[in-house]
């Protein structure tokens, strides 16, 4: 059974919302819903916690799905090679 | 050693790790990871927050001026404090000067009449290589170029200046970071190795190296297989010419060549000096204090500094005082010397001090002539300088200017110190830099100030512009029965009428002379009816040179007019050469040659038509025949188009019925090709659309009752604005197959297009194999312009593909009725004829111009089977279609 958790990122707490996230990651079966559609700006700290977080999911065999993603934002994960480890949906 | 690393889609680069522990590359690798970040988060900045980090990363490098220039003094051992302090400055303010107004995010220029934006897009990570002479203000004008371009930089500093060089880049990393920079946008190497420059400098998310300093990591940059910024050595020339101001250039060259004691690459090395002022020169060096040696003391100064195996400077001297040098040297000098100046005869290995020297020593030569001094700093310039730097004194233009064309150097600096000069923003508008390009000259890929520019991928956004299109036609057309009348009012002294034999014979140049002034001296030039030879054109010109012709009345087809047309050319412009003047061109307003606008006579063209076809007396073409080479001149100008076109259907009522056929075709053809050409527009739609009209109503009539007047006018006019359709427009595919295929078996070029014109439409109507790159047209529309046509001649059909058949069926019917053959085999042309001559059929359908314009580009391919469909006819191929459908 899957059992998918679907989480709105907010941008000024991005690396707090990933955390807490990460916490619901033991519950989750399949697939990982992080709402980006009020991210319009990432830095070096978050950049870091989402690729914990993608370790983490990754570890558990969960599917990290980026909702929302704004162009600008998926440049910047382009850039530092991380969009491989994620699912984009509009 | 580890594996190469395959980078997707690109080359694959050896990723060069030895000599490298595994911690080294962990170490490397993490600072590559970092500054990639950096760039990453960076690329999500406006200009707003760039110029927001800037500002206070210059004020933090201007306070710390005097810090950075002793702690450089102190571990580099080379140079004068004050005078880094200066250059820490200059690499700030003066930097800060230059770009804090310009854009380097976003749109950064704009060209609104180009239709052309460029845009930045950052590099990503900088790979940087210092140098020892100029250590901390060149990474603090790096600093300041990577965070206005919004790029992360890796520094490797000279291994001799890497502590003063990290506090620099420490200080600059601080203040950026302050003001909201990327984490990591900066790093320097912990230590220095030739292995990690390696491996950075071939690592794959290393976009660009930067590499100020000496030849070989210059050189290594260039070899790592990035792109690569590298500024090299120079040897500077200088050339005090004797109309200088001696007191400001001895100045200046103390200032120049004793600034930081000389570390500045753009620094002067060989001062040639006129005769007349060498002395004197030599006086004002000593009286500000330099010495000058005598031949002994030079000979001991080379010996010093000099090494004497590679015949480069001795990296003990560099950035050392004068005095110091005197004293390795043996020599006995002044311990307030400010400068050693060492006559020198020549340049190269024979004269070691012709070499550089980045320490005050300067060599001087003094040459006998103007010719002279240029030829020595021509071999100074080539001793090692090469792209670098070259420094005039002059007050003579000409002078300055034969400098600058004989130099090969990235900056020529003109009445002012090289090394401070070249900076650029102190003595002149230059673009301050602290790297040099020196060009291909000195193996870099630029020759200029290294700025922000060059920290910047410049994309152009090129919208599509909108090409000037034209419609060009005489100033002035009569139309309609008896329009010759208009004739009367043409003043000219002396006329010369065009003709052929037939048209003097049935009494039409009488009809036109009846109208010619009186007072204008009338000479009759009879011509022979077939294409003019270059022969009888210059028979032409000579007459009109002869009687001081100002008018020509040519009256006839276009054979008279077009012989008319080169004829006023040649005696306008005697010396165009139509040979180069009928050379091939794409775009009329690109082409290579030009038809000239320099004219020793001044003549009137009145084209008066006696067919009603090709449209001759409003093109602006001519085909001249010549026959001593056994082929045709074809000629396209609109300065060929006659000044006045005469309409008048007297001169045709008594077209034979062959000929009317014939020509009435041609106007067809001409009307069609220019409504679907690739030039086609408004002015020339509207043109080719009412004649299409005419012709389909009035031919027919025209060719069963050759007297009828109303019939014989509106052909005649058809004719005319059919011409001035194509003329702007122009023909297409119909009439490259044509012209060829006429040509070969001596067909009536009328005929030739009747039976090439039911092939052609759905050729162009169907979706084309290649189409043409034409800015004129938009999108595939000739199928769409067939089918206007068939609505305007009432031919029915709900679809485009069903009016595209009725036009064609139309096209068909009044060729029939036209009684025009319906095959090439319809001709007595023997099929094994035919086939022998399709290639070069093929060949010359292909290079014909007219198919340049035609709305899809036809294929050898497609012309070959053109011409197939052509041999077995219209009414073949339809009946092999039926067949085929019924079986």
């Amino acid at each position: 059974m899957a059992i998918t958790v679907w989480l709105k990122i907010d941008e000024e707490r991005i690396v707090q919302s990933l955390q807490e996230s990460a916490e619901t990651l033991d519950r989750t079966v399949g697939e990982a819903f992080l709402d980006f559609s009020f991210v319009r700006r990432l830095d070096a700290t978050a950049l870091a916690a989402m690729e914990e977080f993608a370790s983490m999911a990754d570890d558990k065999g969960v599917k990290v799905v980026l909702r929302g993603v704004k162009v600008s934002v998926y440049r910047v994960l382009k850039l530092v090679k991380m969009t491989s480890r994620f699912v984009f949906v509009s | 050693m580890i594996k190469s690393e395959a980078v997707q889609g690109r080359v694959q680069i050896p990723l060069a790790a030895e000599g490298l522990s595994e911690e080294r590359i962990a170490y490397l690798e993490r600072l590559v990871r970092q500054a990639r970040t950096a760039a990453g988060v960076f690329t999500q900045f406006t200009q707003e927050d760039v110029d927001r980090i800037v500002k206070p990363m210059v004020l933090a490098g201007l306070e710390q001026a005097q810090h950075l220039a002793r702690l450089a003094v102190e571990e580099t051992k080379l140079g004068v404090m004050e005078d880094k302090v200066l250059k820490n400055m200059v690499a700030t303010e003066f930097a800060y000067n230059y770009i804090k107004d310009k854009r380097t995010v976003g749109i950064i220029r704009e060209f609104p009449e180009r239709n052309l934006v460029e845009m930045a897009e950052p590099i990503g990570v900088i790979f940087s290589l210092t140098p020892i002479t100029n250590p901390t203000s060149t990474v603090l004008f790096k600093c300041i170029m990577a965070i206005k371009t919004r790029n992360a930089v890796i520094f490797s500093p000279h291994p001799n200046a890497w502590r003063c060089c990290s506090e620099a880049v420490k200080i600059m990393y601080e203040a950026a970071i302050k003001h909201g920079a990327p984490e990591g946008v900066f790093a320097c190497l912990e230590s220095h190795s030739l292995q990690d420059n390696d491996y950075l400098m071939k690592h794959k998310d290393v976009g660009l190296i930067d590499a100020t300093g000496g030849t070989g990591a210059v050189k290594a940059a260039y070899s790592s297989g990035k792109p690569a910024l590298g500024v090299g050595a120079g040897n500077t020339p200088v050339y005090l010419e004797k109309t200088a101001d001696l007191n400001t250039a001895v100045v200046d060259i103390i200032i120049s060549k004793t600034f930081d004691n000389g570390t500045i690459c753009a620094s002067e090395q060989t001062v040639v000096i006129d005769d007349e002022i060498y002395a004197s020169v030599l006086k004002k060096f000593a009286d500000l204090g330099a010495h000058i040696c005598s031949e002994k003391e030079t000979e001991l100064l080379a010996r010093s500094v000099i090494d004497p195996k590679t015949g480069f400077m001795q990296a003990m001297a560099v950035g050392q005082k004068a005095s110091d040098i005197a004293g390795f040297a043996g020599l006995s000098v002044n311990p307030d010397t400010k400068l050693l100046i060492a006559p020198i005869q020549g340049v190269g290995r024979e004269y070691p001090l012709s070499v550089e020297k980045l320490f005050p020593v300067l060599a001087v030569y003094r040459a006998k002539s103007v010719d002279e001094a240029l030829k020595v700093c021509v071999d100074v310039n080539h001793a090692g300088g090469l792209g670098h730097t070259a420094v005039i004194f002059s007050r003579n233009d000409e002078a300055i200017r034969k400098f600058g064309e004989m130099m090969n150097a990235g900056r020529i600096i003109v009445n002012s110190p090289g090394s401070v000069g070249a900076l650029g923003g102190v003595y002149n508008d230059l673009v301050p830099t602290f790297s040099f390009g020196c060009g291909t000259g000195g193996g870099n890929s630029t020759t200029d100030n290294t700025n922000i520019y060059h920290y910047l991928n410049i994309k152009r956004v090129a919208r599509r512009t909108q090409a000037h299109m034209w419609f060009r036609v005489p100033n002035q057309i009569y139309f309609n029965m008896n329009a010759v009348e208009n004739v009367r009012d043409l003043p000219s002294n002396c006329t010369i009428v065009v003709t052929n034999p037939a048209l003097e014979k049935i009494g039409h140049v009488e009809i036109v002379r009846r109208y010619i002034p009186k007072q204008t001296h009338v000479h009759v030039l009879v011509i022979p009816d077939a294409e003019p030879e270059m022969k009888v054109v210059m028979q032409g010109v000579e007459a009109l040179n002869f009687y001081k012709a100002d008018q020509i009345i040519a009256l006839g087809g276009g054979s008279v007019i077009d012989a008319a047309k080169i004829m006023k050319l040649k005696y306008e412009s005697p010396e165009a050469d139509l040979e180069e003047l009928a050379a091939p061109f794409l775009d009329l307003r690109k082409r290579v040659v030009q038809y000239p606008t320099e004219k020793i006579n001044r003549v009137r063209l009145v084209a008066i038509s006696t067919t009603s076809g090709t449209g001759s007396e409003v093109t602006p073409f001519a085909v001249l025949t010549d026959k001593e080479r056994g082929r045709k001149v074809t000629l396209a100008d609109y300065s060929l188009t006659p000044d006045i076109a005469i309409v008048d259907p007297q001169f045709v009522m008594s077209m034979p019925k062959g000929l009317t056929a014939d020509t009435g075709i041609d106007c067809l053809t001409h009307a069609l090709e220019a409504a679907v050409s690739s030039y086609a527009s408004a002015y020339t739609d509207c043109n080719a659309m009412q004649a299409i009209r005419m012709a389909f109503k009035y031919l027919p009539i025209a060719y069963e009752n050759p007297r009828d007047e109303e019939a014989r006018c509106m052909m005649h006019n058809a004719a005319c604005i059919a011409a001035m359709a194509f003329s702007n427009a122009s023909v297409g595919v119909n009439h490259a197959l044509a012209h060829a295929f006429g040509a070969r078996f001596g067909v009536a070029h009328g005929r030739a297009n009747a039976l090439m014109l039911p092939h052609v439409i759905p050729y162009n109507a169907a979706v084309p194999t290649k189409f043409v790159p034409s800015p004129y047209q938009q999108g595939h529309v000739a199928h769409k312009k067939y089918a206007t046509i068939a609505d305007l001649l009432a031919l029915g059909g709900h679809t485009v593909e069903e009016k595209v058949k009725n036009l064609i069926t139309a096209v068909e019917q009044l060729l029939d009725q036209l009684e025009f053959p319906r095959s090439i085999a319809d001709l007595g042309i023997a099929k094994e004829d035919f086939e022998r001559a399709l290639p070069d059929l093929t060949q010359l359908a292909f290079d014909d111009p007219s198919g340049r314009s035609n709305p899809r580009m036809p294929l050898m391919s497609e012309l070959t089977e053109l011409f197939w469909k052509a041999y077995q006819g219209r009414g073949l191929v339809k009946m092999a279609k039926t067949s085929k459908q019924t079986a």
